[in-house]
């Protein structure tokens, strides 16, 4: 049998990757309540956003977690573009199109990526990489830590962003009714493209958040896009807090199942949540309407 | 059906067949068998997805059970190559049910359909992957022994031959489909699923009866996979690349239509193939071409590559053009 504290521990460590897990789907669940799409270049994006951290740490010599601010822009302008100029164009608004537009540029994303760092899986190591904090008997990855303590933060400022300003009150009016909203002249179009800009900057930090611990190759974004749907349908799709509380719940599952099953099952608790959750109540567990 | 449905299914036929005598390049016909396989599942896909309206982006579970059954059966019971094929048919078909049931019955639609068949293929893969039964990582190695009997052929021609042979017989399934009443439901539930049930037609039903034929059909290419590759294992067989494969042959080539999925199957591979002679050292050349061809399949030719010719043809004969074929998946 395994003692209290390894499993207390393997909790612990689930709930800060599930963290990780939450800011990734905090983008997913954005974008998808508000242009109700689906994006399946999600996870291509993010292994965008990785390599850019592991490129600046490479070439430029730059710590992960500085290297979050100027990727954060940067991710926000490459969502926006995508949007405005490729997305929104070329899936004449239709639901399917836009799943095969998304899907379309993850896989050129992907592949374009495999031609330039060829598929070797990359690390970056910095000092604190391996550092752990002890917490009375138990030793928690210090990088982990500050992961869940940013997810956190990430997800109070984005709550704030759209409850708060001009932008995210046009936001939110956009998500409740696209029409109404273009008829008292917001520019439903620029909206589209800021809140997927949005989705995209959350995985620029992200990106910064799991480097230290974690490892980059071109095909990456694949593993964590389907944990980050799971995610998002089980919290609701484009509830904010449910994607945070979604995340750390499945990351805590994941550990768990890890622990329990081995390894190479350990992913499987989480595909029979998200079928589950599909099957039963795809609503989500915070999601307000079908 | 009429005379005049079956005369390019006829033509198509003799000029395929032909085409071993002209080619004799194995490499060539490599090629050919390869994209005749892709061909196949993606016919699986459209019946479901094209002439349905319900995009799967999972098709892998059927693909992956097809390979496996057949192989398993003959690594593991000493079942006839032959018969394998009919009982992986049958298993495809089966969990295709199975899925759909599951999914239909919960009213999955859209974006919902597409995340659940992904979910499913990813759980089969695992499993696969992790389980003894199926070889777990180091993947199944069917022995050669080159017999009819056995599925193997010494020329590569008669394989070809066979593949292609199973390709028509699904044309003129398809054919028959779009011909049929079923077919005629299939379209109504797609277009608009709450219209189709007042008129009285058993949605569910028509669903899972399209799922059911549409997992068989990719289960048969995938145990042809099996058989012409005699090797198969999780990454491949229930692998994302080919449930995307087989989505992006009939949408590139015209969703929902007879001849859509293998002319995808056919200009997708020869573009890719045309990619890697220009650019053969950059790994992944073909993987962009495909999805920057689905982007600007999807932003230009709705109707795909037999959608434009339609629209090119009908204004030729100077007739009024029409806008590409509105097909509507939304389902929220």
């Amino acid at each position: 049998m395994y003692s209290p504290q390894i499993i207390l521990e393997a909790a612990l460590n689930g709930l800060m990757t599930g963290a990780v897990y939450a800011l990734i789907a905090l983008g997913l669940t954005l974008i998808y309540g508000v242009l109700h799409i689906i994006n399946f270049a999600h996870g291509a994006l993010l292994t965008c956003a990785m390599f850019a951290v592991w490129v600046a740490w490479a070439w430029l010599g730059m710590d992960p977690y500085l290297a979050i601010l100027p990727l954060v822009p940067l991710m926000f302008v490459l969502g926006y573009g995508l949007q405005r100029f490729v997305i929104g164009p070329a899936s004449h608004g239709d639901d399917g199109n836009i799943l095969l537009v998304t899907l379309g540029l993850s896989i050129v994303l992907e592949n374009v990526l495999l031609a330039v760092f060829q598929s070797d899986t990359r690390t970056l190591d910095t000092d604190y990489s391996f550092q752990v904090v002890a917490l009375g008997p138990l030793l928690l990855s210090y990088p982990r830590l500050i992961g869940l303590g940013v997810a956190v933060v990430v997800t109070g400022l984005l709550w704030l962003v759209l409850n708060r300003t001009d932008t995210g009150k046009a936001i939110r009016a956009v998500a409740k009714e696209k029409l109404g909203a273009n008829l008292v002249g917001i520019d439903v179009p620029h909206v589209y493209a800021v809140t997927f800009g949005l989705g995209c900057a959350c995985l620029a930090v992200a990106a910064g958040l799991l480097m230290p611990t974690f490892y980059v190759n071109p095909r990456i974004g694949g593993a964590f896009v389907l944990v980050a749907f799971t995610v998002v349908v089980l919290g609701g799709m484009g509830s904010l807090p449910g994607a945070l509380l979604g995340g750390l719940f499945i990351g805590v599952v994941e550990s768990l199942c890890g622990l329990f099953l081995g390894d190479s099952l350990g992913q499987i608790g989480i595909f029979l949540i998200f079928i589950a959750v599909l099957l039963v109540r795809p609503t989500g567990l915070f999601g307000a309407k079908a | 059906m009429t005379a005049r449905d079956l005369i390019p299914i006829a033509v198509l036929t003799v000029l395929a067949a032909l085409l071993p005598l002209v080619v004799t390049s194995s490499l060539v016909l490599n090629f050919l068998v390869f994209m005749l396989i892709v061909a196949l599942g993606a016919q699986g896909w459209n019946i479901l997805g094209g002439f349905g309206g319900q995009f799967s982006f999972g098709h892998a579970a059927f693909f992956g059970t097809g390979a496996y059954v057949t192989a398993i059966l003959q690594l593991r019971y000493g079942v006839n190559a032959w018969a394998g094929l009919v009982l992986a048919v049958a298993a495809g078909a089966a969990v295709g049910w199975v899925i759909g049931f599951l999914s239909f019955r919960s009213r999955l639609r859209g974006s919902y359909f597409a995340l659940v068949t992904l979910a499913f293929a990813e759980v089969f893969r695992i499993i696969a992957n992790a389980a003894s039964f199926t070889g777990g990582a180091a993947g199944l190695l069917i022995k050669l022994d080159v017999r009819a009997a056995n599925l193997q052929f010494d020329d590569r021609a008669v394989f070809y031959w066979l593949v292609l042979a199973f390709v028509v017989s699904v044309l003129l399934l398809t054919r028959w489909i779009q011909r049929s009443r079923f077919g005629a439901q299939l379209v109504a539930v797609r277009e608009n699923e709450d219209a189709a049930k007042a008129l009285g037609v058993n949605a569910l039903t028509v669903k899972l009866r399209a799922i059911a034929l549409s997992g068989g059909v990719t289960a048969l290419s995938g145990c042809l996979y099996a058989q012409y590759f005699l090797y198969i294992d999780a990454n491949i067989a229930y692998g994302s690349w080919i449930s995307v494969e087989l989505l992006l042959a009939p949408i590139i080539g015209g969703v929902g239509t007879v001849f859509g999925p293998v002319v995808g199957a056919l200009t997708l591979h020869g573009l890719g193939e045309v990619a890697k002679q220009f650019a053969g050292r950059i790994p992944g050349i073909d993987l962009i071409v495909f999805g920057g061809v689905l982007v600007l399949a999807v932003a230009f030719a709705r109707g795909g590559i037999l959608g434009l010719l339609e629209r090119l043809r009908d204004r030729g004969r100077g007739m009024v053009t029409r806008g590409p074929k509105e097909v509507s998946h939304a389902g929220r």
